[in-house]
């Protein structure tokens, strides 16, 4: 909306700017200021005294002999065993983003080539799914889970992710097809393809963006999911996210609270670097849904 | 394409969906009318030259037998939907004979765990819904005026709270904002009351939850009102900027009209997230003031000595029930438009 005619006053670009800044800051201050705080003791970061201490770092020169200091990190990656945790959380997205991507184009193709009165109702059906608050599903597995004693171990998680994840996957790659001519896939047709050699030779080559899009949303997914990994793994097998919660240890004040800051900002660094990486994808599978209606 | 091809390429995500989300909530509707078994307990006879004394013990055994016959519980029907820790329908008309007021009877109502975590849950939903539209669409509008060339990493710093986990997204605001971290304590040399806390007020834990909330969803609504705008066609604002209009008759009589589907679309899917309102409350420790449906289903699920399965699936069935009244008007409209297109 860069409107020729439209004369903006010096105050309103003024206000207008200040507004961006303050937002900004409270949008991203928060993550600088965990950032600096992990590599001060917890008597700073964390102080009763004075809360300059985290600035000035008046403990952690008495404790360290520095300004910084990286224990926090070196010992929540060994001695909290977080190594174990991201090593885990890199197999379930590994295994989640492949093949929800897999499922997904392969239920999202039909979809957006169906005529039929079915293929409305399953976008529905798959809008209900999405709704679906993800403890109440929880509660469903949890039993029959421990009855077939595939309870705590990583592929049931992953299989559990993947479901989950197939109605937006399914929503997004559905509007991404829908972009793709249709007389494409039908003149491979009468050249003598199968609907499969279509799919996997005229048109999947065309739907890149559309494919790192939904993997970049089922990444973010199986990364950062909560409610599933805490409640379907056991403690050997916990992602990053839950092996967090088990850092704060039940009382704030028990548990090894730096190890959960430095932890913290270890699982967050390598998002943030992707989405700076991916920043278009993500905001165009966000809007892909909703601008067109 | 024929319906035979439709249903090879569609069988493995609808059967992933079927099997992961379709049976789990039958299972879960299925567990809701069991219970826990109680515990078998026996009379031991204990005799000494004094006398016999009876004594009533568990018999651990006979229990663990019965577990293991029947792990879904003893059938309960509604029961647990009618407890005390849901419906609580007795406990309500018990309210109502003793209580005088009406205020009184609400007062008491909402102490039950049910009412107590929905009030909260509706709370959340009512305040955070509409500041996200609000604060989204005044960021969109703002960044939409700035310069394209450094827009990139403007947009790159808003979107942030939204990308980072609920949980993480709380805990570092909580390191801030707890008595400890710079928010709290300069709060608290400000108001010169060295105990304020997040923890000491209810409406205070409320609050900050309710900020969190904000904090979190509003680059949603951001980033899809921004492409939105972009989106806006250009003759009729400047025809209306030709006829005079002010800026705010621009906005009000031109962009929003024109956006106006998308606002339903954010304000649908952000109605659906808030209602399932969980993590916040763990990344804040807010259990004690702050409890959500959601948290609720989690609290019997992880529950020390035995899991509460036959609670937690009450709960979750009302959940459901709780997102279907959310998504009715929607359904119906899209059914009703579906009708009408054929």
């Amino acid at each position: 909306m860069e409107y020729g005619l439209d004369k903006r006053s010096n105050a309103l670009k003024t206000f207008n700017t200040t507004f961006i800044i303050i937002w900004l800051l409270i949008a991203c201050f928060p993550f600088i200021w965990t950032f600096w705080g992990s590599f001060k003791v917890r008597a700073d970061f964390f102080s009763r005294a004075d809360w300059w201490y985290a600035i000035s770092a008046f403990n952690t020169l008495i404790e360290t002999g520095g300004q910084f200091t990286s224990n926090a990190y070196s010992e929540a990656w060994t001695e909290g065993e977080f190594w174990k945790a991201s090593r885990n959380t890199i197999i379930v997205t590994v295994f989640v983003v492949t093949i929800s991507l897999f499922l997904g184009t392969l239920g999202a193709y039909a979809l957006s080539r169906s005529t039929e009165r079915y293929a409305f109702w399953i976008l529905i059906a798959a809008l209900i799914f999405r709704a679906m608050p993800h403890i109440t599903l929880v509660s469903g597995y949890l039993f029959p889970f421990f009855e077939l004693q595939i309870w705590g171990i990583l592929p049931t998680t992953i299989v559990v992710l993947v479901a989950i994840n197939q109605p937006f996957t399914l929503w997004l790659l559905y509007s991404f097809f829908k972009t793709v001519p249709k007389e494409l896939d039908e003149s491979a047709l009468i050249d003598g393809c199968s609907y499969f050699q279509a799919f996997r030779y005229i048109i999947m080559p065309v739907m890149w963006p559309g494919v790192i899009t939904a993997g970049l949303f089922s990444l973010m997914l199986a990364y950062n999911d909560f409610t599933v990994t805490a409640l379907l793994l056991n403690q050997e097998n916990h992602t990053m996210v839950p092996k967090i919660q088990s850092y704060l240890g039940t009382n704030q004040h028990e548990g090894n609270l730096m190890w959960a800051v430095s932890a913290v900002v270890s699982a967050t660094a390598p998002l943030f670097m992707l989405v700076m990486f991916f920043q278009r994808q993500v905001i165009s599978g966000l809007t892909t849904g909703a601008v067109k209606g | 394409m024929p319906n035979k091809t439709f249903f090879w390429f569609f069988l493995p995500t609808g059967l992933a969906m079927i099997l992961f989300i379709g049976l789990p909530i039958i299972s879960t509707g299925i567990q809701s009318f069991y219970a826990q078994h109680d515990q078998v307990v026996k009379e031991v006879k204990k005799c000494d030259p004094f006398g016999c004394t009876v004594s009533i013990v568990v018999d651990q055994e006979a229990t663990s037998v019965l577990r293991d016959e029947r792990p879904l519980g003893k059938f309960n029907g509604f029961g647990t939907y009618v407890d005390r820790n849901h419906l609580a329908i007795e406990q309500i008309s018990e309210f109502w004979d003793e209580t005088d007021t009406l205020g009184d009877f609400i007062d008491q109502v909402t102490n039950l765990p049910f009412y107590k975590a929905l009030l909260f849950t509706l709370t959340y939903c009512l305040f955070v819904t509409p500041n996200v539209l609000l604060l989204g669409f005044i960021i969109a509008l703002s960044l939409n005026a700035i310069s394209r060339k450094i827009r990139g990493p403007l947009i790159f710093g808003t979107i942030l709270p939204m990308i980072v986990t609920p949980l993480v997204g709380s805990l570092v605001l909580f390191w801030m904002i707890d008595a400890e971290g710079i928010i709290g304590a300069n709060l608290q040399l400000m108001m010169e009351d060295p105990y304020l806390s997040l923890k000491s007020s209810r409406t205070l834990t409320w609050i900050t939850i309710i900020i969190y909330g904000i904090w979190h969803h509003s680059p949603f609504a951001f980033v899809v009102f921004y492409a939105a705008l972009q989106t806006v066609p250009q003759e009729p604002v400047e025809a209306a900027i030709i006829d005079g209009a002010s800026r705010y008759q621009r906005i009000r009589h031109i962009v929003l009209p024109h956006i106006y589907p998308v606002v339903t679309f954010v304000a649908l899917i952000s109605l659906m997230d808030n209602f399932r309102v969980f993590e916040p409350i763990i990344g804040f420790s807010a259990e004690g003031s702050a409890q959500s449906l959601s948290w609720l289903i989690y609290d019997n699920l992880v529950n020390e000595e035995v899991i509460l399965f036959g609670s937690a699936a009450a709960t979750s069935m009302m959940t459901i029930i709780g997102i279907a009244i959310l998504l009715a008007p929607v359904l119906i409209r899209t059914w009703k438009e579906f009708r009408t297109a054929r």
